[in-house]
C-alpha cells in the first residue's frame, strides 16, 4: 500500500519536474512547480516526517511561490527573444546540467556499491523512553545543538532582505505619499481662517485666502480658482507662475 | 460489523468516507443557510426584511438560488485557459472542504486528528490565493486580473499576522494538535490573556477571507468583481460556495484557537450538560455574526491602507507580543515541556 503512494507521488514529482522546463507557457511551468512541490510534500508524509510536509506546503507553496506565479503573470514574455537568448546562454546551462549529472552520478554509484544507509543522526534526541514526534526532534535539533548556525543562517538572510529592499526603495520626488501623521497633527488654525467679510467685495479685499505653506497652491498658477490674479495683487503664492 | 471497519482496508475507506461526509454535509447545509443569514442580519441592520417570499421567513430562499445559478449558462470567455478557468473554482471549493478535515469538534472527535493539525490547517488557508490567481490570470480580462494580484498580495501580507499569532497561542500550548490546543484552554479560554492576539487573528481572518472591509480583490466600484467577473453559473457557485466555507472554516480556527473549541465556558453542571459540538457551533455562529456586523459597519479599506495595517501595525505588533509571550512563559516557568 504505502510502495503504492510511493510511486503515485514520484511518478507525479518526476513528470510535473519534467513539464517544468518544457512547457512552453511560463505560468504553467509554474503551475507545474506548484504540482511538483505538493508531490514532494507528499513523500515526506510517506516518509513520517509530517513537519517537513507542512512545512514545504507553507512556505514554498504558499509564499515562494505565490511570489514567483505573481511576476511571471506580469511578465511580458517575447518567445522569439526567448529562442534567441537561449542560442547564446545553452552552453552554461549544458555546463550546469553535466555538473549536476555527475555528481547525481557519483551518489547513486556509491548507493550501487556500498548499499547501507548512512547511520541516522540520533544523538540527543530527546529524553530516552517516551516517543518524540519529529516536530519536537527536529526542534532540539535546530535549537539547541545547532542554534548558533541557525541564528547565523538567520542573520543573513536579515542582511540580505534588508539589501534587497535597500536596492529597491526609492523615494519619487513626484510621488504623493500620505503621511499619516502629518495629517494627524494638522490643526485647524493650519488650513482654516474665518473671515468677516462685507457684503459683495469676495475674499479678494482681505488678501485672498489663507494658505497652508508648501501646500498644492504654492504653485498654482495665479488667477485660478481662489488665487488673486497678479495683476490685481501682488502677492507671494505667484512665485510658480508661468513663464 | 466492527471487526469489517476497523481492521479491514475497504471497510477502513468506506469509514473515512462516511466521516467525511458526516462533516461535509452538514457544511454545504451550513454555507447555504450562512447565505441567508447574512442577508438576514444585514437587513435587520439596515431596517429592512431582507428574502421573506420563499418559505417561512425566506428559509427556502438559498435553495432558490443554488437551482438559479446551477441551471444558467456555463460561459468561458475567448482567449481564457480553458482548463485552469475550470479549475480554479474546483480548487477554492476542495480547499475550503478539505480543511475541516482536521477541526476537532468533541474531545478526539475529528476525521483526522494529526500531531501537525494546525500547521495543515495554515497549509491549507495559505493555498487559497492559488484558486483567485489562476482565476484571474486565466480569465484573459484585466478586471479579473488585477483583482487576483491583489489578492494574492493581500493573502501572502497578513498570513505572516496569522502565523505569527498562531506561535503564540503554541508557545502556551506546547504542541501543534488542535486537540490539545483546546485542552490547554481548560482552566482559561485564550481571548483572555491574549487578547490583542484574539482582535488581531479575527482581522486577519477577515483579510484573509476577503470579507469587508477586506474586500478589494473584489471591489465592485473599481474592478466590476474583482477576480470572478468573467464566472458564470456551476463555476461562480463554487467560488460562492469556497468564500462562505473558508468563513465557517476561519470562524471555528478562532474559536479552536481563542475561545475553547469544543469546552463550555465553564467546566461546571449547567453548562457541561450540552454537548462539545454544539458549543463550537455556537462559537462559530458568534464568529459569524461578527463578520457579518463587520460587513454592515465599515467601509471598504484603500488599498495602501490595507497593506499598511498588514505590514505596519500588525506584523510588529504580533512579533512583539510572541516575545513577550516566549519571554513571560520562560520566565515564570510556565512554559510547557515535553507535551508534545
Amino acid at each position: 500500500m504505502i510502495q503504492l503512494v510511493f510511486y503515485v507521488f514520484s511518478a507525479v514529482l518526476v513528470a510535473s519536474a519534467a513539464m517544468v522546463i518544457s512547457a512552453r507557457n511560463p505560468v504553467h511551468s509554474v503551475l507545474f512547480l506548484i504540482l511538483g512541490f505538493f508531490n514532494a510534500a507528499g513523500l515526506f508524509l510517506v516518509a513520517g516526517a509530517e513537519f517537513l510536509a507542512m512545512i514545504l506546503v507553507i512556505v514554498y507553496v504558499g509564499a515562494v511561490a505565490v511570489l514567483f506565479l505573481f511576476v511571471v503573470m506580469m511578465l511580458d514574455i517575447d518567445f522569439t527573444k526567448m529562442r534567441e537568448g537561449l542560442q547564446r546562454y545553452a552552453p552554461f546551462g549544458a555546463a550546469v546540467g553535466c555538473i549536476l549529472f555527475a555528481e547525481l552520478v557519483m551518489a547513486g554509484l556509491h548507493w550501487v556499491t556500498s548499499p547501507v544507509m548512512p547511520a541516522p543522526v540520533t544523538g540527543g534526541l530527546g529524553e530516552p523512553g517516551g516517543p518524540m514526534t519529529n516536530t519536537a526532534a527536529l526542534g532540539t535539533l535546530i535549537y539547541t545543538h545547532y542554534i548558533l548556525l541557525f541564528q547565523l543562517c538567520g542573520l543573513i538572510l536579515l542582511v540580505a532582505m534588508i539589501g534587497a529592499i535597500t536596492l529597491t526603495l526609492r523615494e519619487k520626488p513626484t510621488g504623493r505619499r500620505q503621511i499619516i501623521t502629518r495629517q494627524h497633527e494638522r490643526m485647524r488654525a493650519d488650513t482654516l481662517e474665518m473671515l468677516d467679510l462685507p457684503l459683495g467685495n469676495g475674499t479678494n479685499s482681505n488678501g485672498g485666502f489663507l494658505r497652508p505653506p508648501g501646500s498644492y497652491y504654492d504653485t498654482a498658477v495665479p488667477g485660478s480658482y481662489g488665487i488673486p490674479s497678479s495683476d490685481s495683487q501682488v502677492s507671494e503664492t505667484g512665485k510658480g507662475e508661468p513663464e | 460489523m466492527a471487526h469489517f471497519f476497523f481492521d479491514t482496508l475497504i471497510g477502513h475507506v468506506i469509514l473515512i468516507v462516511l466521516e467525511a461526509l458526516a462533516v461535509l454535509v452538514p457544511l454545504l447545509i451550513a454555507v447555504a443557510y450562512l447565505t441567508l443569514m447574512e442577508r438576514k442580519v444585514m437587513a435587520a441592520m439596515q431596517m429592512r426584511r431582507g428574502p421573506n417570499v420563499n418559505g417561512i421567513f425566506g428559509l427556502l430562499q438559498a435553495f432558490a438560488d443554488a437551482i438559479k445559478m446551477i441551471t444558467k449558462e456555463t460561459i468561458i470567455p475567448s482567449g481564457a485557459s480553458r482548463f485552469l478557468f475550470l479549475f480554479a473554482p474546483f480548487l477554492t471549493f476542495s480547499l475550503a472542504m478539505m480543511a475541516w478535515a482536521v477541526i476537532p469538534t468533541g474531545n478526539g472527535l475529528a476525521v483526522a486528528n494529526i500531531n501537525v493539525g494546525i500547521l495543515y490547517l495554515l497549509a491549507i488557508s495559505s493555498l487559497g490565493v492559488y484558486g483567485m490567481l489562476i482565476a484571474g490570470w486565466a480569465s484573459n480580462s484585466k478586471y479579473a486580473f488585477l483583482g487576483g494580484l491583489r489578492s494574492a498580495a493581500q493573502m501572502v501580507s497578513y498570513e505572516v499576522s496569522i502565523g505569527l499569532v498562531i506561535v503564540s497561542v503554541l508557545l502556551a500550548v506546547g504542541s501543534l494538535n488542535l486537540n490539545d490546543i483546546i485542552l490547554a484552554q481548560r482552566h482559561i479560554w485564550f481571548c483572555v490573556p491574549m487578547f490583542p492576539m484574539f482582535i488581531v487573528f479575527f482581522i486577519s481572518a477577515l483579510a484573509e477571507t476577503n470579507r469587508a472591509p477586506f474586500d478589494l480583490p473584489e471591489g465592485e466600484s473599481e474592478l466590476v468583481a474583482g477576480f470572478f467577473v468573467e464566472y458564470s453559473s456551476l463555476s461562480f457557485g463554487l467560488f460562492f460556495l469556497g468564500e462562505y466555507a473558508n468563513m465557517i472554516l476561519m470562524s471555528g480556527m478562532v474559536s479552536i484557537l481563542f475561545l475553547g473549541g469544543w469546552l463550555p465556558p465553564l467546566g461546571i453542571a449547567p453548562f457541561t450538560w450540552i454537548p462539545g459540538p454544539l458549543w463550537l457551533i455556537a462559537k462559530i455562529l458568534f464568529c459569524l455574526f461578527v463578520f457579518i456586523w463587520t460587513r454592515a459597519t465599515f467601509p471598504r479599506y484603500r488599498y495602501d491602507q490595507l497593506m499598511r495595517l498588514g505590514w505596519k501595525v500588525f506584523l510588529p505588533v504580533s512579533l512583539l507580543w510572541m516575545i513577550a509571550t516566549a519571554g513571560f512563559l520562560l520566565a515564570t516557568g510556565l512554559l510547557p515541556q515535553g507535551v508534545s
